[in-house]
């Protein structure tokens, strides 16, 4: 919301500085975003008088201009301009000024041109940052003339609507009041203790035969409509104060009667309309939501096909407007217009985003309503733009007037107590104050012995309770008073982390210590993701949710799967010449029963690993097995295919029969499509599956009273004979075996073909019962009894 | 007994031959072993008269103890030498790289929620996470957000069907809360939210936090107190937060939060803008609609509740200065963020 601080001036006799009233707004919940001096970049350029023009000894293009310039002396200037004269009043930038050149500023040096003596410049409105809508004459070929009412030195600021600040002040979404000058100017006069000067709002009305009736079919979306009819209209162009204040706020000066809609639409922040009333057919206006099918023509010149969600101003024949969003081209004003029927509405701000949205045609009418616009203001509104008329002298306000209003316009009344107001602020703010805060936001404050009654003013739809009142209160009285307490009143509770949010926290830590970082993945990726990942049509994780409205094609579904984000994370970093690394990602997957979602989805938890550069199926397996230790499962790794990973090197991760996730190398084919050189590896875990199963808490188990007993076995086995196998039957073989480790492959040409020799070290551990230590000949027993198994079952020989 | 004096001179030539222990082992046992000189000498014994044996006798004996002897110094020394040549040959290069298991590392955000838990949790606060694909209801209506209401555009939402849309704040997880729980709430709600923005500063995607705290008597007072410890755990000792107005649906009154410039202590720099506050947080009492829609009375009960970017709180806390960082995972990134 844009509000120049001379206009508010107009409203308000604001004596302290912009930067002051910035500090003032930001305290009662007004953020000035951004605060500009609009002569910034012009700074010592002065009104000068040419008092003599002579040709340049040496230049035919070039004038010599003495030229008066006050208190600052009489200066001598060359100019190329060719509309300089003896007695013109110009703008003169002198030595050290700085103006606008070109996108930048430019700073103006005394010099010499062809060997004569220049001591600045002659300004063009261009080189001031202007144009006619600012000062009159400005849009000229050459320098700028000045008219008479400029003085001799003058700071040429003050004579070119430059010396002004623009306020870019952040209004919240609940206080569409303040989406005009005159809403802020309330805020302002509230905050400076200052009386609202009211814009002029009266006129004479002339007497009409002419009626122009309205008829509201649809008072839901909208509740209030104001037509005026004015007569003998002569279109012209609006005064230079007028034109100037619209350019200050970004908009272009039309004519005179479009310029007051838009300058009322600025100031009291209420769109009007002004229809050519010669246009209406049939002389009346009908409110009514558009038939399927039916067509407009706006301003703009652009065609929409409407649909009975738009809601349409039409005439006895077809639509005039579009209500709220813009008017129709064919009833728009001429140059020839001769009578105008103005438009002050209150529409219903869901039906005005609702068309402007989907048909895609939005203006600062429609930006405006769906804002929100009161009730009460069209009327306000309509009397302004009639004053305007009368005073520029455009056209003659008559007494017709139709105001169709179905909105309740009684007043809000909330009675409440300075205790309840109190409780909610934890602070005694007195009653006095309370009084006068309310008071000078146009509040009215009715005490009658513990209650207050405080009548809503009707600009503030916002407020409807008690709190808001309290919230009117401290914003003004000022959020410093707030005296810090740490729940005073508050009942003692125990807070922390739940059992499972901690062995989240604890997985997490797992990994990180077998050297995995954390990475983080937008939740949702491209629907290629999964044609990348070669996963078959039929595949669970292709029925993904799907986003409406997404970003781009890239981030549309839901993560079903979070291999891809961690294959994408994997060639983003190799690409970057990050050659080796370990990252995981824990995060939800979204999993839907049917599609579109009837239900909310699944979101399940899970985890991705991925490992690149140093390291190997491996080494991701010895994380997995990490996992495997710190939570106490039992996970069975089995040889296994998944689509995008190398047949030959991926395994199933098993609890019991149930498989909770993959891991292997990926597939050499999308390593090469990824341009990926060296293999790269990845898991992915089931962590709700798994987490289920994470032991409760640690519970000690008795130390063995004898020490265990380590020996050595070799085995030579045929290669198909797999390390699981074997380390499941010599478990199996006797009791007293507690560990197999696996720690030596070996295959030579004496050990023959298609043969290897695996090494295991055993622990023999002795029963946590036994009286003596275990003795060689038992544990000589137990090894041959493992041996037998082995040879038995696998074909294994001793080596 | 000639032979005598030529053993041990012939010992001590062939000892100094020997250049480490096994060498000097061996000639020990050439001399002094079960088939040795001296073992030879003591067999002579028998070849000799029977009175001059016990001089025979003692004469090798003490030989043989004199062997003994220069051969203990002996082996002390090459023991000793080889002792150095093992130490000077096993020195390695000290200021080669030691070897070390690479530790991983939590994500940043990871990081600043168990910080910013560990804060609340001693609060007395609960951890509670809810759903990310949110419906309608627990996003908005609940949250005195009506279907026209202008607040729906302040956050760009993304829809999955008319009903469910991704989670545009963890605020919804209020509602979910104080549907189960009856006061006194005390709960910290962190999680994934999604808007449809993208640029320097806005991610589609990003952390917040909320915190909900509903029970009697609660005030403006209590929510700026709790809002202070925050800050000075989270960023300094010294740290100080200031409320402002503002507004969000489902509180009223509502403040934006600004924490003093841990950079400038509050003097004013680029950091801060040279405001000397940086906007944190957005807060507020909770409206009186949203605890009637929990069906918990707004007569009865008050309360206060708050939500933080934890993206923003650790862009903060370590400089990061793009948003995007967070979510490249690139590992030269990542790494930064040891403990």
């Amino acid at each position: 919301m844009l509000a120049p601080l001379s206009w508010l001036k107009d409203y308000v006799d604001i004596d302290i500085s912009a930067e002051e009233l910035q500090e003032k707004l930001f305290s009662c919940g007004f953020e000035v975003e951004e605060l500009t001096y609009l002569g910034k970049d012009v700074n010592g350029v002065v009104v000068g008088k040419i008092t003599k023009c002579e040709k340049h000894p040496d230049a035919d293009r070039l004038t010599v201009c003495t030229v008066d310039c006050g208190a600052h002396g009489v200066k001598q200037i060359c100019t190329a301009a060719t509309n300089v004269f003896e007695g013109a009043l110009v703008p003169c930038a002198l030595d050290g000024a700085t103006v606008l050149h070109e996108g930048g500023v430019q700073k103006i040096k005394t010099g010499k041109l062809r060997g004569v003596l220049s001591e600045g410049m002659f300004c063009s409105g261009e080189e001031l940052g202007i144009n006619n809508d600012f000062y009159d004459g400005t849009e000229v070929y050459g320098i700028l003339i000045l008219g008479s009412e400029a003085k001799v030195g003058d700071d040429i600021r003050k004579i070119v609507g430059i010396d002004d600040y623009i306020f870019d002040i952040a209004v919240t979404a609940n206080r569409p009041d303040c989406q005009s000058i005159l809403g802020m100017a309330r805020e302002v006069a509230a905050v400076l203790h200052k009386p609202l000067k009211m814009p002029a709002l009266e006129y004479h009305a002339a007497k009409t035969d002419v009626k122009i009736p309205v008829t509201v079919k649809e008072p839901a979306l909208c509740p209030r409509y104001i037509g005026h009819y004015v007569k003998d209209v002569k279109i012209g162009v609006a005064p230079q104060w007028m034109r100037r204040r619209l350019a200050l706020c970004g908009l272009r000066s039309v004519s005179d009667i479009v310029d007051i809609t838009n300058f009322v639409l600025l100031e009291m922040g209420q769109p009007m309309h002004a229809f050519d009333r010669n246009f209406l057919r049939g002389g009346e206006v009908i409110v009514r939501r558009a038939k399927e099918g039916e067509k407009i023509v706006t301003l703009d010149k652009k065609e929409f096909k409407l649909n009975p969600s738009n809601l349409l101003i039409c005439d006895k024949q077809g639509g005039v407007a579009l209500a709220g969003v813009m008017g129709g081209l064919n009833s728009e004003i001429k140059p020839d217009t001769k009578e105008v029927f103005f438009e002050a509405a209150k529409f219903a701000r869901d039906s005005v985003r609702k068309t402007s949205r989907s048909l895609g045609q939005r203006s600062d009418s429609s930006a405006r309503f769906e804002k929100g616009v009161d009730a009460y203001t069209p009327e306000l509104a309509m009397d302004r733009a009639l004053h305007l008329v009368e005073e520029l002298g455009c056209g003659v306000p008559t007494s017709y007037r139709t105001d169709v209003n179905s909105a309740d316009m009684t007043p809000k009344q909330i009675v409440t107590t300075y205790a309840k107001i109190n409780a909610l602020l934890g602070i005694e703010v007195p009653e006095a104050e309370v009084n006068a805060i309310l008071t000078r936001l146009g509040f009215a404050v009715k005490e009658n012995k513990d209650t207050l009654t405080v009548t809503v003013p009707l600009w503030r739809e916002d407020v409807d309770g008690y709190p808001d009142i309290a919230e009117e209160v401290i914003r003004s009285y000022g959020y410093e008073h707030i005296v810090p307490a740490f729940l005073s009143k508050a009942t003692v509770t125990h807070g922390g982390l739940t059992h499972a949010q901690k062995l989240e926290l604890k997985f997490k830590n797992t990994l990180k210590a077998e050297g995995f970082m954390e990475a983080c993945n937008y939740s949702f990726g491209s629907p290629k993701d999964f044609d990348l990942l070669r996963l078959p049509e039929y595949s669970p994780e292709r029925n993904a949710v799907e986003i409406r409205n997404p970003i781009g094609e890239d981030l549309s579904v839901m993560r079903t799967t979070l291999a891809a984000t961690m294959l994408q994370n994997i060639v983003r970093n190799v690409r970057r010449g990050n050659d080796s690394g370990r990252l995981f990602e824990v995060a939800n997957v979204y999993l839907a029963d049917t599609l579109p979602l009837k239900t909310l989805p699944e979101e399940r938890k899970k985890c991705v690993m991925g490992l690149w550069g140093e390291g190997d199926f491996f080494d991701m397996k010895g994380a997995v097995e990490a996992v495997a230790e710190a939570f106490e499962l039992n996970f069975i790794f089995e040889r296994a295919e998944r689509s995008y990973l190398h047949s030959g090197k991926t395994a199933a991760v098993k609890l019991g029969e149930k498989t909770v996730g993959y891991l292997g190398e990926l597939h050499p084919a999308i390593a090469n499509e990824l341009a990926l050189e060296k293999p790269a590896y990845l898991c992915e875990l089931d962590y709700a599956a798994i987490s289920k199963k994470f032991a409760k808490d640690i519970t000690y188990k008795n130390l063995p009273k004898f020490p265990a007993v380590r020996r050595d076995l070799a085995v030579v086995v045929g290669e198909d004979v797999t390390c699981a196998e074997l380390t499941a039957c010599i478990l199996r073989a006797c009791k007293a075996v507690t560990r197999a480790e696996l720690f030596d492959v070996y295959r030579s040409v004496t050990l023959g073909a298609g043969k290897k020799s695996m090494a295991f070290r055993l622990t023999f551990t002795p029963d946590e019962k036994a009286e003596k230590p275990l003795t060689p000949e038992a544990v000589d027993g137990f090894f041959r009894k493992i041996l037998g198994n082995l040879e038995h079952n696998l074909g294994a020989e001793l080596r | 007994m000639d032979e005598n004096d030529n053993v041990l001179d012939e010992a001590q030539k062939d000892a100094e031959q020997a250049e480490n222990s096994r060498a000097l082992y061996e000639v020990k046992m050439k001399y002094l072993g079960r088939t040795g000189r001296i073992t030879a000498l003591l067999k002579k014994m028998k070849e000799l008269a029977q009175e001059d044996r016990p001089a025979f006798g003692k004469k090798v004996n003490d030989l043989r103890m004199l062997l003994e002897a220069r051969f203990a110094v002996l082996e002390e020394i090459i023991r000793q030498k080889e002792l150095e040549h093992k130490l000077e040959s096993e020195r390695i290069d000290v200021t080669m790289p030691g070897k070390r298991k690479r530790e991983g590392v939590l994500h940043p955000v990871t990081r600043v929620k168990n910080e910013l838990i560990d804060v609340f949790a001693g609060m007395g606060f609960e951890i509670y996470e809810g759903p990310e694909i949110e419906s309608e209801y627990y996003n908005f209506t609940a949250l005195n957000t009506p279907a026209d209401h202008p607040a729906r555009d302040m956050q760009d939402t993304f829809y999955v069907t008319d009903e469910f849309l991704l989670r545009t704040q963890t605020s919804a997880a209020q509602i979910r809360v104080m549907e189960k729980k009856k006061p006194p709430i005390k709960i910290l709600s962190p999680g994934r939210v999604f808007r449809s923005d993208d640029d320097a500063t806005h991610s589609p995607m990003f952390h917040q936090m909320e915190g909900l705290v509903v029970d009697k008597g609660i005030t403006l007072c209590d929510l700026q107190g709790m809002l202070d410890e925050f800050a000075r755990s989270v960023f300094s000792d010294s740290s100080k937060t200031r409320l402002r107005p503002s507004y969000f649906p489902f509180t009223e009154p509502s403040v934006e939060v600004d924490v003093s410039c841990a950079s400038c202590g509050g003097k004013g720099c680029s950091l801060c803008k040279g405001t000397g506050w940086i906007e944190v947080l957005g807060a507020g009492m909770v409206n009186r609609h949203v605890l009637e829609n929990c069906g918990v009375d707004p007569d009865e009960y008050t309360g206060f509740a708050f939500g933080m970017g934890i993206e923003r709180i650790a862009m903060l806390k370590y400089g990061i200065n793009n948003i995007k960082l967070l979510t490249e995972n690139d590992v030269r990134f990542l790494e930064q963020f040891k403990d």
